[in-house]
């Protein structure tokens, strides 16, 4: 079963990479890169994790030669956390500028975009 | 971007004093319990979106400008520079130069506790600023049809 | 064996999510079908011990959510398909395709042992180092934080403490996101003020 997790896991992450790449709408493009973020957010989360395992966190039930014995993986959730908070800066930086597009051009699609550049 | 009836607007002004709260909360006490600098900055975040969404942009453009949150958001990350140039005579960059104290404390963690408060800051006011911003660019830019 | 189902059904559903949002042509269906694999994401992050992610990872969806709603003004998603789009979409599913075998034998293995560690067992769990093993870092973090930093919350020990550096990185890298978006925006407004002076 945990191989069935990891392959629906990259399947999420391909389908963020394809929305990104073949698309036109610059709106589905912006899903697209939340996609892949989320998806790799996912896959950083599911390498850390130990079976019946607890959160890392120290408390009166659980000193720390506990936690070694029984908890997740701590670093993949470190670096995870900081990602997520850098996604939400992408991805207003990248309504920004679909905005500015759609002030200049008057539109979303990236063909007409294209055809009446200049 | 007109704001919503009445009823939504009273219910508002209550409830963000509550969510600023519970932003800060989440973020002073970081190293006891989950959170951090980083979810208590956009919780924080949050708040200010809930006020610009029931009163709309115009009279929240009254109150505050990007430009405070620019100056915020500056402040956080210079406090966090210094904290960790502080470390430096301490031993090493970012070293933990408080002591630790007892766990499970308020006052427990060293500068732990003094980057959450900067980091929080930081995030908070650089995303409502980018926030803000973004409201009355799409207001301009996009009129609702 | 009931939480890994579950991870198993959630993932499946964030997976259907993500086709709808790829392919619908209601754009608003598309920006909520995101949402929904957001919320989804959050459920999993409780279910595999990480609280400290679900926080940031509910509000950070909502406000995404928020902002994409707004920016949807054309609700409909009326682009054509040409051949060069059909031969570039080939492209990207086969250069999928060949991704997925190669992870499939990294994690399953043709002969049973696999590169990438098994679903459940993580690297922490190789804590004594051995001829073989790499030795566990976060073993160590586990053990010591408390006793080095004072933190009980291990995850904000060591993003503040023991890898305080990458959390500066990361503080450059959404300033630069933040000032980037400033100056995209900058000058949306100032165009119509030049347009109502000189008129």
């Amino acid at each position: 079963m945990g191989v069935a997790i990891y392959v629906l896991a990259f399947a999420f992450l391909l389908l963020g990479i394809y929305a990104l790449v073949a698309k036109k709408n610059v709106v589905r493009i912006i899903l697209g890169i939340a996609i892949v973020e989320y998806a790799v957010n996912l896959l950083l989360v599911l390498v850390g994790y130990r079976q019946g395992g607890i959160a890392p966190i120290v408390t009166r039930e659980h000193p720390p030669a506990d936690l070694v014995a029984r908890a997740v993986d701590p670093l993949p959730q470190a670096m995870v956390l900081t990602s997520i908070v850098i996604g939400l800066g992408v991805t207003a930086l990248a309504v920004a500028m679909a905005t500015r597009l759609y002030e200049k051009y008057g539109t979303f699609d990236m063909n007409d975009i294209r055809d009446l550049r200049g | 971007m007109k704001g919503m009836s009445p009823i939504v607007k009273n219910t508002a002004s209550v409830v963000t004093a509550f969510v600023m709260m519970y932003g800060i909360y989440v973020t002073v006490t970081g190293h006891i319990t989950p959170g951090g600098g980083f979810a208590g900055g956009v919780i924080i975040m949050a708040g200010v979106v809930l006020l610009v969404l029931s009163y709309g942009g115009d009279p929240i453009r009254e109150v505050t400008a990007e430009g405070e949150c620019h100056v915020l958001e500056g402040l956080g990350a210079m406090a966090f520079l210094l904290v960790a140039v502080i470390g430096l005579f301490g031993g090493a960059f970012f070293a933990n130069w408080l002591g630790t104290g007892r766990p499970m404390e308020l006052l427990s963690g060293g500068t732990i506790l003094i980057s959450n408060l900067a980091i929080g800051l930081k995030v908070a006011a650089g995303l409502t600023g980018i926030f803000l911003a973004l409201v009355l660019a799409i207001r301009a830019a996009m009129p609702k049809e | 064996m009931t939480i890994d189902l579950f991870i198993l059904l959630l993932v499946g559903f964030m997976l259907v999510a993500g086709l709808i949002a790829v392919e619908a042509r209601d754009l608003l269906s598309a920006v909520i079908a995101v949402g929904a694999a957001g919320f989804a994401l959050c459920v999993i992050d409780l279910l595999l011990g990480a609280p400290d992610l679900a926080f940031p990872q509910v509000v950070v969806e909502i406000i995404t959510l928020v902002l994409l709603i707004r920016m949807i003004v054309t609700r409909t998603d009326t682009s054509r398909q040409t051949p060069r789009d059909t031969l570039r979409t080939g492209a990207v599913l086969l250069a999928g395709g060949v991704i997925l075998v190669v992870v499939f034998v990294a994690v399953g293995g043709l002969d049973g042992t696999g590169a990438m560690p098994a679903f459940g067992h993580p690297v922490v769990a190789n804590a004594p180092a051995g001829p073989g093993t790499p030795p566990g870092v976060s073993a160590e973090y586990l053990a010591r934080c408390t006793q080095d930093t004072g933190a009980a919350n291990t995850v904000a020990g060591i993003l503040l403490d023991y890898r305080a550096y990458d959390t500066l990185g990361e503080a450059t890298v959404i300033f630069v996101s933040i000032l980037g978006g400033y100056v995209v925006l900058r000058s949306i407004g100032r165009k119509r003020e030049g347009e109502a002076d000189a008129s």
